[in-house]
C-alpha cells in the first residue's frame, strides 16, 4: 500500500543525505520526495511516498525516528489527510489541438503559464491520480515533457505537525 | 573564562568526557590536535601501527568497561581505515567517539590531498556524525557526542573537523556544556507498565518458558537482575553469542548459547517453549534460523530499547520499549507484589524434560589419542588455566564459536567478540585496549592463523606501551569456519580456505619483542599456559597450537530449518 511519511526534519546540512541513505541501505524504495524549509527556520519539512506492506512501512517509521535529526514523523496516509503535487508539463499544441487541450486543461483546473507556437506549457495541482488522469485525457502521445514536484501532504482539521 | 584554541578545546572537553586514552595515528589535518595533545598529561595516546586496530581498541575498552572507546585519525586513509572497526561497534551497540581529521574547510570538495568525504563514507554505520563547522562549537559537540554515543542503544559518533577549525593562534572561550539536551534525541528511560504486566502474566501462566537474553542486558549493566528474574522464576535461561556471561555460564539454570551454533537443550528448549521472554535480544538470523519456522508455540515478550529491532523479523505477543534493567526491576516489583509463583508442577515438567535432553549432545567431541589436538581441549584447558576468569577476545570463525561454546563465562563484559559483523582481525587490538584498562587481569585473545595475520602489525604498538597480551592461535592451517561449509555444502572442494606460507608465529613474535612458545602435542598445553599466564606474565605471549584441521563446529543448525534442527556431529542429524 502506498503511504505518506511526513517528516520535520532538523534544518541541518547532512540531515537529508541521512535520509535518503536510510531508504537506500534498507532496501526501501521511495516514489517522490519534497523537501524544504518551515515557517520555524531551523526545521525542513519532508514529505516522501512509498510502497509497503505493514510490517515494511513499520519498520521504515521506526528507522526514520532513530535519525537523531528526524524531530517527529506521521504517517499521513493513516488518517483524513490532503494530499497536493504541482505539475508542469509542456504538450504539442498546432491547429485545432490548440482549442482542446484549453478546454482539457480548464476541466482539470490547470492553467497555461505559456504558450508558444506549437507548445502550450500547463501548470497543474491535485493529488496523483488526478495529474496522472490529466496525461491520459490529453493523450500521452501529445506530451513532450513533465516535470512533478512530488507529493506534499498535511493532516486535516485540528491535528497538526509541529514541535 | 579561558581561551584555548580548537585543538586545545578539543582535548580538554574529551578529558572533561572522562576520556584517559586515544587510540590513533596522527596525520597532517591533525597536526594542531596532536600539538596540543603533547602539551598535556591528562588524555594519553596510544599510537597504533593501523587505524583499524585503533578502532578495535577503542572497541574492546567500551565493551570491557560499558564506556564510550575514543578513535583519533586523520583525514583520508587514516579515516577510511577505521571504517571497518566503526561498523563492527555499530552492528554490536557498542559506544565509541570518532575524532576524524579533514582538509582545511575551503578545500573541502576540492579533492584536495588526503580529502575523503567521510561523514559519507560513515553514515551507513555511525549512530550520529558532526561536522565541526566555528571552533567555539568543539566542546558542545564532544558533550553531544559522549552523550548520543552512550545512551539508549549505543553506538558509534564520529566528529569530522577540519584542520582550520583547529588553529593554534585562534582563541576561544572554552565551556564544556554541564548537560546535553537534543530535542529529537529523548531515548527511552521506563517500560510501559501495562504492557510489562501483561507480560508477568504471561511469564507467570507459562507452562514451557525459556529466557532469552541477548547483548542488551550485559551493555545495559543488568545482569544481576537478569540472574534474580531467571532464579526467583525458576525458568531455563539460554543466551546469545554476545549475551554470554550475564547469566552464569556454570549455573545449572543456563542452557548454553541458542542459534545456529548453539547446544542441542537450547535450540530445543526454544522450539518446545510456550513463552519466550526476550530481554535485549534481537532475533537475528544466527539465532533464529528459518523465521517462518520459529518457535511454533511460543508467545514472545521482547524487552528492547531500540523499538526497530522489536517485530523486525519475528513479531512480538509483548513488545516492550525500555532500557532491560529498569523494565526487569518493574517485572520483579509486579512478582513480589502479586506473591504469585509460576505454576511449580508444570515447571518441574518443563525441567525434567530440559535435563533429559542435555545430555543427548552434551557439548562432546572427540579427543584424537595420538594425533592433533581438538581445538575444544585448548579452550577447555585455557578455562581452567584462567579459572574461568579472564577477559576473552576472539576473532571470527571456528575458534571464535569453540571459545564462545567452551569458556563458560560467569561474569558480563568477559566475552568480547564481534558478534554482529564478524571481523576478522578485531580480537588482537580488542585485547589489547583491555589490557591497557586491567592491567591486573588475564587477557586473552583467542584466534587462528587466519584472523590474526589481519592485524598482526599491532604487535609493535604492544611492546611500546608494555601490553602483555595473550594470543592463543589455535593454528589448523586453514580457514576453518569456510572450510567447514566447504565440506558441508560445496563436497569439500577447500577453494582458498587453505593458508598456504604461513610465517612462523614464534619467530614472528619475537621478531617483534616478545614471546613466542608453540604448542603441538596435549602434553606440552598445560606448561606452555602456564608459562603464559605466570612466567612470562608481563609479556606478551603468542602461543602457536596446533590443532585438528578436520574438526568442525557442532551443534550446528539445518539451513532453512527450525530452531531444532541441528547437526550434532558430522554424521548425525535431529
Amino acid at each position: 500500500m502506498r503511504h505518506i511519511i511526513s517528516i520535520l526534519l532538523e534544518n541541518e546540512p547532512g540531515a537529508l543525505s541521512r535520509v535518503v541513505g536510510l531508504f537506500a541501505q534498507r532496501g526501501y524504495n521511495i516514489e517522490t520526495l519534497t523537501v524544504a524549509p518551515t515557517e520555524d527556520a531551523t526545521l525542513s519539512r519532508l514529505t516522501m511516498t512509498t510502497h509497503g506492506d505493514d510490517r515494511k512501512i513499520e519498520q521504515i517509521t521506526k528507522q526514520l525516528n532513530k535519525l537523531i535529526e528526524v524531530v517527529k514523523l506521521v504517517d499521513l496516509s493513516e488518517g483524513q489527510h490532503i494530499e497536493r503535487e504541482l505539475m508542469l508539463i509542456k504538450v504539442k499544441a498546432v491547429g485545432a489541438q490548440r482549442a482542446e487541450i484549453k478546454r482539457t486543461a480548464d476541466i482539470f483546473r490547470g492553467q497555461i503559464v505559456d504558450v508558444s507556437p506549437n507548445v502550450y506549457t500547463i501548470q497543474l495541482t491535485g493529488a496523483t491520480d488526478k495529474l496522472e488522469a490529466f496525461i491520459e485525457a490529453i493523450g500521452p502521445g501529445s506530451v513532450l515533457e513533465t516535470v512533478r514536484t512530488g507529493v506534499s501532504g498535511i493532516s486535516r482539521g485540528e491535528k497538526i505537525l509541529s514541535l | 573564562m579561558e581561551l584555548l584554541s580548537g585543538g586545545e578545546m578539543l582535548v580538554r572537553a574529551l578529558h572533561e568526557a572522562g576520556v584517559e586514552y586515544i587510540y590513533g595515528y596522527p596525520g597532517g589535518s591533525l597536526l594542531h590536535v596532536y600539538d596540543a595533545l603533547y602539551r598535556q598529561s591528562a588524555v594519553k595516546h596510544v599510537l597504533v601501527r593501523h587505524e583499524q586496530a585503533a578502532a578495535h581498541m577503542a572497541d574492546g575498552y567500551a565493551r570491557a568497561t560499558g564506556k564510550p572507546g575514543v578513535v583519533m585519525v586523520t583525514s583520508g586513509p587514516g579515516a577510511t581505515n577505521t571504517i571497518t572497526g566503526i561498523a563492527t561497534a555499530f552492528t554490536d551497540s557498542i559506544p565509541m567517539v570518532i575524532i576524524s581529521g579533514q582538509v582545511m574547510s575551503h578545500l573541502v570538495g576540492d579533492d584536495a590531498f588526503q580529502e575523503t568525504d567521510m561523514l559519507g563514507v560513515s553514515r551507513p554505520v555511525v549512530k550520529h556524525s558532526f561536522s565541526v563547522r566555528r571552533p567555539e562549537e568543539i566542546p558542545e559537540l564532544v558533550a553531544k557526542a559522549f552523550y548520543i554515543a552512550s545512551t539508549g542503544r549505543p553506538g558509534p559518533v564520529l566528529i569530522d573537523i577540519p584542520k582550520d577549525m583547529t588553529m593554534p593562534n585562534e582563541r576561544y572561550e572554552y565551556a564544556y556544556p554541564k548537560k546535553v539536551k537534543l530535542r529529537s534525541y529523548t531515548p527511552p528511560q521506563r517500560g510501559h507498565s501495562g504492557q510489562i504486566k501483561k507480560a508477568v502474566e504471561l511469564l507467570l501462566k507459562a507452562k514451557r518458558p525459556v529466557i532469552y537474553s541477548g547483548g542488551g542486558v550485559v551493555i545495559d549493566g543488568s545482569s544481576d537482575k537478569l540472574r534474580a528474574l531467571v532464579d526467583r522464576l525458576n525458568f531455563p535461561c539460554t543466551s546469545t553469542l554476545m549475551g554470554l556471561g550475564a547469566y552464569p555460564g556454570t549455573a545449572d539454570r543456563f542452557l548454553g548459547m541458542l542459534g545456529m551454533h548453539g547446544t542441542y537443550e537450547a535450540n530445543m528448549v526454544m522450539h518446545h517453549s510456550d513463552v519466550i521472554l526476550a530481554v535485549g535480544a534481537r532475533f537475528d538470523d544466527r539465532v533464529t534460523n528459518a523465521t517462518s519456522k520459529f518457535c511454533p508455540d511460543a508467545k514472545i515478550i521482547h524487552i528492547d530499547i531500540d523499538p526497530s529491532s522489536i517485530s523486525k523479523t519475528i513479531t512480538a505477543d509483548v513488545p516492550i520499549v525500555g532500557p532491560v534493567g529498569t523494565v526487569l526491576d518493574e517485572m520483579m516489583a509486579l512478582l513480589d507484589e502479586a506473591g504469585e509463583v509460576p505454576d511449580a508442577d508444570a515447571i518441574s515438567a518443563w525441567w525434567k524434560q530440559i535435563n533429559e535432553w542435555r545430555p543427548r549432545h552434551g557439548m562432546r567431541f572427540d579427543k584424537n589419542e595420538n594425533g592433533l589436538m581438538k581445538p575444544q581441549e585448548v579452550i577447555e584447558a585455557m578455562w581452567a588455566a584462567t579459572n574461568g576468569d579472564a577477559y576473552v577476545t576472539s576473532d571470527v570463525g571456528q575458534h571464535q564459536m569453540f571459545a564462545a561454546q567452551y569458556y563458560k563465562f560467569d561474569k558480563p563484559n568477559r566475552w568480547i567478540n564481534s558478534g554482529g559483523l564478524g571481523t576478522m582481525g578485531f580480537g588482537f587490538p580488542a585485547a589489547m585496549g583491555i589490557k591497557l584498562n586491567f592491567p591486573d587481569h588475564h587477557v586473552v585473545c583467542v584466534t587462528g592463523e587466519g584472523s590474526i595475520q589481519m592485524n598482526i602489525q599491532e604487535m609493535s604498538t604492544c611492546l611500546q606501551y608494555g601490553i602483555p597480551v595473550k594470543i592463543l592461535c589455535l593454528n589448523n592451517g586453514s580457514l576453518g569456519m569456510v572450510r567447514q561449509w566447504q565440506d558441508m555444502n560445496y563436497e569439500g572442494r577447500h577453494s582458498h580456505s587453505y593458508m598456504e606460507s604461513l610465517p612462523d608465529f614464534v619467530k614472528l613474535a619475537e621478531a617483534y619483542g616478545h614471546v613466542g612458545i608453540q604448542v603441538k602435542t596435549r602434553d606440552e598445553l598445560p606448561q606452555a599456559l602456564e608459562d603464559a599466564l605466570v612466567k612470562y606474565k608481563d609479556r606478551l605471549v603468542f602461543l602457536d597450537v596446533a590443532v585438528d584441521p578436520e574438526e568442525h563446529v557442532y551443534p550446528m543448525q539445518v539451513p532453512q530449518g527450525s530452531m531444532r534442527d541441528m547437526w550434532l556431529s558430522k554424521t548425525e542429524r535431529t
